[in-house]
């Protein structure tokens, strides 16, 4: 026998389900009312400083596919990497935003302030993904095809060259990005466990 | 709080990709995940204050119809606490429910069940832990509803719930279950954890003490959320 350990197991996590926007995006779901607004509408508010962008993609699946029931969630610093509740933040900068894909389309976008770097690492928005036949949540990384991203810890740490591009978003135009996440198959997006 | 997260244990979780769970086998990824420490990014996360909940938020019975008119159904207040892996409470931290009604049919534009729709109904609700990690929601439960898998599968009664904590890498949905639903054992959902124990964990008991005579039932939920790793002795280099 030995003393006894007062740590708890987390909590298991089960898929979010089709109808995951009833309960993180009810508009979307066509429920008005309950909430003045869907939480995470925005990610910055007017007045955020910084390059506004743009990012827009689709999750794919194994078959590539673009799911049309996906909810996303970002996360991340204003545009002098400090995140929202640190100090210096940019009262402006949410940092957080929720969006989904698309019901007929299956595209999605985010608008935002490009953040700048944080902690030592490349400027990157976190990723957190939930959808029906994801059992449990899927954390990603964006980072930008115009930004110094040598050095970065988390993409220096992906071994396969080739599979660093998969977290990079591709310029299609001014403040205009493309990030496509496809959860399985070629170019098989890589996901974190962080 | 920018204390370093406690890595995830997957061995508590579902496994990404389970033939019984049809819609997994495309959507989950073959790679390994990549494992680093948590950073900046993970250990921060958004805060929600009191601002931006209502007073009937946390009230599934009453708040579609603001108020006018109760939901119809068997009346429950599910309760609990929102704790870390160290068994500390996760204060003032959002929790955000969905659900179907009495009937098994979801308020959403792609859900075709015939059950009927409750005009007094939505099925969202949320709120924020108290300073001792509690919450309550009012509601009713849930009806089971069969779903396209095999042949007859049916998803037991459930209540989906969604916690933030206080760093973005502590993110969780999960569901909450009903004890004594024999259709537990028969969810190709539920069993995509599996650790029997595990599952046990997702089951919520019949709470008397928590319940209301003459009024409501009531089913306690605690929720676990990663934890902090608690030392004097960071070895981190600078700037991370």
């Amino acid at each position: 026998m030995v003393q006894e350990l007062k740590t708890l197991q987390e909590t298991p996590s089960q898929t979010a389900g089709p109808y995951v926007h009833i309960g993180c995006i009810p508009s979307f779901a066509g429920i008005d009312g309950v909430y003045p607004e869907d939480l995470g509408k925005r990610a910055i508010e007017d007045g955020a400083k910084g390059q506004v962008i743009t990012i827009t993609g689709s999750v794919h699946d194994g078959t590539g596919w673009a799911l049309r029931d996906a909810m996303l969630e970002s996360w991340q610093a204003d545009a002098a990497g400090i995140y929202p509740g640190q100090d210096g933040a940019d009262p402006k900068v949410t940092g957080f935003c929720r969006f989904a894909a698309d019901m007929d389309t299956g595209e999605y976008t985010l608008r935002t302030v490009k953040p700048g770097r944080a902690g030592g690492q490349a400027p990157h928005i976190a990723l957190w993904i939930a959808a029906r036949g994801i059992n449990i949540g899927l954390q990603t990384r964006i980072y930008f095809d115009d930004e110094d991203n040598s050095g970065d810890p988390v993409l220096s740490r992906i071994e396969q060259a080739p599979r660093r591009e998969t977290l990079i978003a591709k310029t299609t135009g001014d403040g205009a990005y493309r990030f496509d996440i496809r959860l399985q198959g070629d170019g098989e997006t890589v996901f974190l466990d962080m | 709080m920018t204390d370093p997260l406690i890595p995830r244990d997957r061995a508590v979780h579902p496994v990404s990709c389970d033939p019984g769970y049809k819609t997994s086998v495309a959507r989950s990824p073959k790679w390994p995940l990549l494992s680093l420490g948590s950073t900046v990014t993970e250990e921060t996360g958004p805060v929600f204050g009191h601002g931006v909940i209502g007073p009937l938020d946390n009230n599934l019975i009453l708040n579609f119809s603001r108020g006018a008119a109760p939901a119809m159904g068997e009346r429950i207040r599910m309760h609990g606490r929102v704790l870390d892996e160290n068994a500390r409470p996760v204060p003032h931290t959002l929790i955000e429910i969905w659900q179907a009604n009495a009937g098994g049919r979801y308020r959403h534009v792609k859900d075709s069940y015939f059950a009927p729709l409750d005009p007094n109904f939505g099925g969202c609700g949320r709120t924020l832990t108290d300073a001792e990690g509690r919450y309550e929601f009012l509601t009713i439960r849930p009806g089971a509803y069969p779903w396209p898998n095999r042949g007859n599968d049916w998803r037991p009664m459930h209540i989906h719930v969604s916690v933030f904590g206080s760093g973005f890498g502590q993110r969780l949905i999960t569901q909450m279950y009903f004890e004594g639903d024999p259709l537990i054992a028969r969810c190709p959902i539920v069993a995509t954890i599996k650790d029997r124990a595990q599952i046990d964990r997702l089951v919520a008991p019949l709470d008397m003490a928590g319940a209301r005579p003459m009024d409501y039932l009531a089913y306690k939920f605690d929720i676990v959320l990663r934890g902090r790793r608690q030392t004097m002795f960071e070895n981190r280099p600078e700037g991370t």
